[in-house]
Parts: C-alpha cells; structure tokens; sequence
C-alpha cells in the first residue's frame, strides 16, 4: 500500500499536471489561496473585535457565543453553507464552490481567533497596564506598547489553531467540489486509486506541518522573551537566578503555558476565559 | 508643595472613599499617607495623577491645578510606583526603565544610557540591563520601579505601598537605601502605607486616614508618637509607642571608653584587661568583632584571640544615633554594655542601659517631641 | 431516499419520521466511533501521563509530538491509517484509531498536568503518613486529578462528535451520512432535512456525552461538590 503513495508521488507528471488536471504544484497553491482568504478575512474581523472586547472587558458573551460555533460538527456546516449559498451565485468558474466554502472557513476560524485575541489581552497583568497609564501613556500607546505584545502568545495560539482548523476544512471542502489537495483524496476514492488518495493525504498533514512550522517561527520571532520565558544565557549573567526562575515557571501551571516550546503554545487550551479549549483541526 | 483642598471622592456605588481632605505635602519631603485598609489612601494618591477624578475640591502641585494640564502629560511628569512594581514583562529591565524618556522623544541610546544610570543609582549592576522581569526577584523589581519612577527626572514622586510586596529583611534594606535616595535627590514624595512602622521611619510627615477617608491625624512621626490626636490614632499608632519615640530623640548620653583587645593578641593580656569577666575584641582596624568572656578560671582552649571565640550577640550604636538604638545596643549586648562606633564602623566607646535610661528620666526624652535624628 | 416530507429546514422531523431506523442506526454508530476512542485513549495517556510527569524529560518529548499529532488534519488521518494498519479504507476501525491517536495527544498532557497540579503538600503529607508510590497514585493523585481529566475528557469528546462525521464523507456511515445525503439531494435546489437533522443530533449528542462525563465527575469528586455548594 505505502509503495502505491510512494509511486503516485514520484510520478513527476502528478506534479507537473496534464492539460486537463492541475498538478499537485498547483493544488498546494490553490489550497493555501482558500487558506489564506479565509484567514485574512477572519483575522479582520475577529482580531480588531478581540482587541476592542478584550480592551474595554465587555461583551465578554459574545466570546462565549463564538465558543459555542465550535460544537457544530464542521462538515455539517460546511454542507449547510454550500447548499444554502451556491444556488445565489450564478458565477463562473469556481465561484459557487469558493464562495461558500469561505464562508464556512472564515466562521470555523474566527472563534480560536476572537476567543485567544480577547483572552489575551484580558490576561495581561492589570499591574503592567496600570502603570502604563499612570506613566502617561494614551489610552493607544497602552494598547500599542503594552497589552498587545503581552497578548502576542495568545494570539498566536488563536491564529495557529484557526489556521489549523481552515487547512483541514479546505481539505474536505473539495468533496462539494473546490480545488485544493483535498480533490486527490475525494477523486483517489472515487476512482479506487489508493495512491493518490493517501498521497493527498499525506500532502495535507506535510503542509498542515509546515505552515504551523512557519508560524511558530515567526512566533518565536515576535514574541518578546520577557513574555515567552525563553531567557538567553548571555543576560542571564551566570548567576544561578535564571535557571531558579525558568525551573519555577516550568512547574507552575501558568508558567508552562508560557514557557514551554512551540508546539504546546499553539494547542495550549485558553482555560482562563474561554472554556472550551483545545479542538482537534477538523 | 502638593495640596489637597476640600477633595471628596465618591465611587458611583456610594462608597465616599475620601471626605473633604485638605492637606499639604511640602516640597522636597516624604509625606506618608498610611491607615487601615480600604481608608482611601491610594485613591488620594491616584487622584494626584489623576488616575482617579475627584468628585469635588482641586488638588494643586505647585499652585497649579492637575486639571489644568492634559492627563497623560500630567503623568509624565510625576513618578509613580506601584505594589509588585507593575514591570511591563515584555520588556528588558533597561527599557523597563526608559520608559517615559522613550515616552517623550528621547532617543534611545541616551535613554539606555539615563537606565542604567539611574539603575546603579537604586543599587541594580548595570549588567541586569538586558535581563526581563521574569528574571529578577521581588526586591529587584521593586527597585527597578523605582528607577523606572525617576527616569525622567520628576519633582513629584507618588509611591503605592511600594515596598510591602518583600520580605521584612528586604524591606528595611529598601527603606534605607530609599531615605539615602531621597536625602541626594530631594523629591517631592506622597508615600501610601498600612504599615505604621514604615509610616515612622520614612515620613517627614505621617497624615493618618480613617476609615471612610476622614484625616484623623496630621504630623512629623515623633508628634504622632508622642501625642496621638484621638482614640483612632492612638490604637492604630499602636503599643510600644513610647519605646518607639526615643527612636526620635537623639543621644546625648555619655560614651565611655571601653577597653579591648586585638584579634590574635593572648589570652592572659585579655584576662588583663576584661571587665566584669567580659572583654571587646576589635580588628586591626579597631572595628568591634565580638565579645569574648573570660569567667573565672575559666579555661578556654587555645592561647591567642581568636574569632571563633567570640560572642557576636549585641546591636551596634551609631555615634550621634538615637536613645532607641543606644538602649537596644546596650540590652542585646552581652557584656550590658552597648557598643558605639563611628561612621566607619570603628569603635568610639560604650554605653550601659543605666545610663541611658538615666538621660530619659532627666530629659524626659519618651513623652516630649524631638527632631528626627 | 426523496421523503413525503418539504424541503425546508424545519422538515427534519418530517424526515426522522420518514428514516427514523436508519438515522438511529447511523447514530447509534457515531456515538461508539466517538466514545470508543475516548476510552482507549484514556486508557493509554493515564500511564504516560504518570511517566511525564514522574520523568521532567518526558514532558517536553511528550508536549512536542502531541502539538505534532495535533497538527495533521482528521481526514487525511483516516486515509493514512490503512497505511499503518493495513485495514481497508472504509473500515470503522480507522476512524477510531485517527480519533483514538487525538484523544492521547490532548489527554496526556491533561494527565501530566493534572497530577501536577496536586499541591506538594498534600503529596508530602501522603508521603508522610508512609504511602508507597503506587498508593499515592491511586489515593491522592488521581482522585485530586479527576476533575482536570474530565475537563479533557470533555473536550476531547465533543471535538470527537464533530471529527467523526468527516468520515462520512469517505463513505463511512454515521450522521456525517445525513450531511452527504442532503448534499446529494440538494442538486436541484436546496434539501435542508438531513444536514439540519444531523447538524441538530451531532450537537445533541455532544450535549448528552458532555453531560455524562460531567456527571460521572462530579460522582467522583464528593469532596468538590461540598465547596461548590457552600
Ligand atoms: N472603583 C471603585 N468602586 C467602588 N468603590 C471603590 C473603588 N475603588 C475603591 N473603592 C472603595 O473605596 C475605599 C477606599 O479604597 P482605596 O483603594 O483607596 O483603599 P486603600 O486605603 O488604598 O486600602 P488598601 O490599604 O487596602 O490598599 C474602599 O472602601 C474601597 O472598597
Ligand atoms: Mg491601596
């Protein structure tokens, strides 16, 4: 069975594609497209509004709301929509499948985003903001210099696992016929051709990998290590209080959450306020 | 010269947090609010930065209005520190610091520069300028708000039980390093406490709160001490007060020479010279060591003086100190004569409790107000 | 399949009534594809869980390849299984070993975590009193963790309800099989009643084992119904 995998990816004509069917080149563009769509359009909605609630500490029930998307079972949601919305578009080309499936990626991916972006920013130390304002700092400058990059983990943990999320869902979003690698898994079924299903597959799960590889780097990159917990050795300054510190963080559970690596950061549930946390990508 | 005139204060729920408070806290002092909790001492204070709006009555720095002056700019230029030190997490000690130069447009080499500086000046090596908050203990970040509070140089200093957050042996280093602090920079300091006995050693002037916000008591630490205005002042002041007083008295009792012997000279000289079976030992440099006894027949092993011998119990009394630390030293010590050094820690002479408490019966030192010592 | 009943969304009791051995057959087997793995699941994290935390350097091993696990979406899960376990691709059995691989990912470090968060004291007391390792698990450990562990197993559940039904999209028959009907019949317009239905009885039977586990905690845990009712 691996040996059928192994054959379809090697064939370079799957990857190059023929006249008449994408390669797999052009599947991982067209999946990372509905991808990124879905996040942006997410992202700007539901991280000015976490922002905002998370800032001001109200319509904290809308949070709860949002949660509560996520017990819908993705697929039925996914087929709602697409039933529902297609017959409106009398579109070309791709247009009746891209155009619902989005809107089912972008409401699976804003709850993890609303949800951690409020957290976050709900979170920081109400010690640190205090003395933002009693510093002078504008009501922006707080929200700028202080609660944001404060809030920075949580986000990221909102954002990688609404990205997660939309990865999968794109992936099975090519049942009701939208491009992307999911068509090799539906089209390897329908036609019994094991290969190419499992290879599908096994493109999912590598891209899935590496976009939240890319984005755990980039989280190590932005994430101020006075918040991540990840002290350098250099300003530590040999003395043994870091390593006292760092151990202390390690055993406490608020600590953990911020001081471990990056696969933890990414899964790690929002026990604070938002109480449904960790869910699998669909 | 920071003055509340007739400043009220109450929440929306009808909690009046502070009543009709007129006080002043002069220039270049420490005026202490202190009281039980929930007294409204740190709404006054965050009213002076406008953090909190009076209901009614001005609060003036310097005969101008806070109101006057748009908030934020306000704040800039007052300091202000808070319990745990409210560090910003994700930012490295020295920017920590930099804050509001950064705030107002220095740029950030002298920024850094002005950090450290000022970190050194708050007893913090310059090599924590890199470190996070996360990376320091509790002493250490509390200083770091200090600094944090003069970086830009304020006349004005508002301090929110700064120091309550450490242990006890922290605190009183802290405390002093403070009075030191305050003695080279002269700032204008409104000081919240619940804890009387820090009210005492850091006020210049000590306004003790009520519940329900009411100014119960406004005077130097030893007035207070010595003459409580009601009941209220009275119990919260507390027991010991009369004790505490001679803390503000200074003594000016006889010192008498004391005699001593050198680490490593012999025994037989300090059987010499010992008085009462009990002798001093000093170090080269004439710094007390400890107490060596020397009972009759008494065989102690070895011939020459050696540390291990000695008795290190008993206070030190500075020269020119109070009546307090001049009795304390002669109680703790176990001679029953207290030791008195100089500022370089060598010895001057010493004092017995005897003494001592003969200068309070004739001076009536505990009951009648002094000058801080 | 076409039903008496409309097409409208409120239809779907209509359409229960219509298939109503049918769905409850699909039901019945969406309720063990999403309870079995649970249970299998708990049964493997409760002893790693003990090694990461009993080892510190298991943990950080343990949190990176469960954060790994957890990255590979389900479906492409249930088509690679066959490839580990040499099944064929339309048996049940590889849903449940997908769904059973995310239920130990997310429960071993709630296990780990929750024997962690039993305060040392408490463990020094136990210690003190002269209880060996094991019987400090059974005793004190676990019981304290139980309500840690239900909060995992709770959402472990409900993600599984929703997870199970993208099987059906490949062909395996649950309630994800009413979503792929009422897509099949919506050709000619929209057939609301089986995606409204199964959307309506996944997040019921979300509820109801929710329900359970939070029950079956609260059993478990007489001494945390005394503080919550003071
Ligand atoms: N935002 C608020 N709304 C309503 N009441 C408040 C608010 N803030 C403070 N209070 C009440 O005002 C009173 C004074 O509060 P304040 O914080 O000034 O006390 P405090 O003297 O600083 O006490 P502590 O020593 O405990 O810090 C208290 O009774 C408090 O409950
Ligand atoms: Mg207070």
């Amino acid at each position: 069975m691996t040996d059928n995998v192994l054959v379809w990816l090697n064939d370079p004509q799957n990857w190059s594609g023929t006249r008449f069917t994408p390669g797999i080149g052009a599947q991982i563009a067209a999946h990372l497209l509905y991808t990124a769509i879905a996040l942006l359009v997410a992202g700007a909605i539901a991280f000015p509004l976490g922002i905002v609630l998370g800032h001001t500490g109200r319509a904290g029930w809308l949070v709860s709301v949002a949660n509560g998307l996520r017990s819908l079972p993705t697929v039925g949601l996914l087929i709602l929509l697409y039933v529902m919305v297609s017959p409106l578009i009398s579109g070309r080309g791709d247009a009746p499948y891209l155009v619902p499936t989005e809107i089912a990626l972008v409401l699976l991916a804003l709850p993890p985003i609303l949800a951690n972006t409020y957290a976050g920013v709900r979170n920081v130390p109400p010690d640190a903001r205090d003395a933002a304002r009693g510093m002078g700092m504008t009501g922006p400058q707080v929200l700028l210099r202080v609660e944001l990059p404060n809030a920075l983990p949580l986000v990221f943990s909102g954002l990688r696992s609404a990205t997660l999320q939309v990865i999968a869902t794109a992936t099975i979003a090519a049942y009701v016929g939208l491009d992307g690698l999911g068509r090799y898994v539906y089209d390897g079924l329908a036609s019994h051709q094991f290969g190419q299903m499992a290879g599908g597959a096994v493109l999912v799960a590598a891209l899935a990998l590496l976009v939240d590889l890319v984005l755990a780097l980039v989280q190590r990159l932005t994430v101020s290590r006075g918040v991540s917990g990840r002290f350098s050795r250099r300003a530590a300054g040999g003395d043994g209080r870091t390593a006292a510190v760092t151990e202390l963080t390690a055993g406490s559970g608020e600590g953990r959450e911020r001081g471990g690596n990056d696969a933890e950061d990414s899964s790690r549930p929002v026990a604070v306020l938002a109480p449904s946390g960790k869910h699998p990508p669909g | 010269m920071i003055r509340f005139d007739e400043v009220t204060k109450a929440y929306p729920d009808g909690t009046v947090a502070v009543d009709e408070l007129t006080l002043t806290a002069p220039s270049g002092q420490i005026t202490v609010f202190v009281g039980p909790s929930g007294c409204g001492k740190t709404t006054s204070l965050r009213m002076i930065n406008r953090m909190i709006e009076p209901t009614s009555g001005t609060i003036t720095i310097d005969d101008r209005d806070v109101t006057s002056v748009p908030a934020t700019e306000l704040r800039r230029g007052i300091g202000y520190v808070i319990q745990h030190a409210g560090l910003f997490p994700h930012r490295t000690v020295a920017d920590n610091v930099a804050t509001v130069p950064l705030l107002t447009g220095t740029n950030r080499r002298q920024a850094r520069t002005r950090a450290i500086e000022l970190m050194e000046r708050v007893g913090l090596p310059a090599s924590f300028a890199d470190r996070y908050p996360a990376q320091l203990s509790g002493g250490q970040q509390q200083r770091v708000g200090v600094a944090r509070a003069l970086a830009a140089d304020p006349p004005v200093m508002l301090m929110d039980e700064p120091f309550s957050a450490v242990d006890p042996v922290v605190r009183d280093q802290l405390q002093r390093e403070f009075l030191r602090l305050q003695e080279e920079l002269g700032k204008t300091i409104v000081f919240v406490t619940h804890d009387i006995d820090e009210a005492i050693r850091l006020g210049d002037t000590v306004a003790v709160l009520d519940v329900g916000g009411r100014l119960a008591q406004l005077a130097t630490p030893a007035d207070l001490l010595a003459t409580p205005a009601d009941p209220f002042v009275a119990g919260f002041v507390g027991r010991d007060r009369g004790y505490r007083a001679l803390a503000f008295v200074s003594a000016e009792v006889a010192v008498v020479p004391e005699p001593t012997v050198t680490l490593g000279e012999p025994l037989a000289r300090a059987r010499d010279v010992a008085v009462d079976d009990w002798v001093l030992a000093v170090d080269a440099g004439h710094r007390p060591q400890g107490w060596l006894h020397l009972p009759d027949g008494g065989g102690l092993s070895g011939d020459e003086v050696q540390p291990e011998l000695l008795n290190l119990g008993g206070t030190l009394a500075p020269a020119g100190g109070t009546l307090r630390e001049a009795l304390d030293a002669a109680l703790s010590s176990p001679s029953g004569r207290g030791v008195v050094v100089d500022d370089d820690g060598r010895l001057v002479g010493s004092v017995s409790a005897a003494t001592v408490l003969r200068h309070i019966d004739t001076a009536g030192a505990g009951v009648s107000p002094g000058g801080r010592a | 399949m076409t039903s008496a009943a409309g097409s409208a969304p409120w239809d779907l009791f209509g359409y229960f009534a219509d298939h109503r051995g049918q769905v409850l057959e699909l039901l019945w087997s969406h309720t063990w594809l999403s309870v079995l793995p649970v249970v299998i699941g708990l049964l493997v994290s409760l002893p790693i869980g003990w090694l990461a935390r009993r080892y510190r350097w298991v943990y950080p091993s343990v949190v990176s390849v469960t954060g790994l696990l957890y990255t590979i979406p389900s479906l492409a899960l249930f088509v690679i299984m066959p490839m580990l376990l040499g099944t064929q691709i339309l048996d049940p059995v590889n849903v449940v070993a997908a769904l059973t691989v995310y239920t130990v990912a997310l429960l071993v470090r709630v296990v780990a975590d929750g024997l962690a968060a039993v305060p040392d004291d408490v463990m020094q007391s136990a210690t003190a009193m002269g209880l060996t390792r094991f019987q400090r698990l059974r005793k004190v450990e676990l019981p304290l963790a139980v309500p840690v562990i239900a909060a995992g197993l709770r959402v472990a559940t409900v993600a599984n309800v929703s997870l199970v039904a993208i099987a059906g999209t490949i062909g395996i028959p649950e309630l994800g099989q009413l979503f792929i009907i009422g897509f099949q019949l919506s050709v000619n317009g929209p057939y609301y009643p089986p995606i409204v239905l199964g959307i309506v009885l996944c997040v019921l039977l979300a509820l109801v084992l929710d329900g359970l586990i939070v029950l079956g905690s609260r059993w478990a845990t007489p001494w945390q119904r005394v503080v919550a009712a003071r």
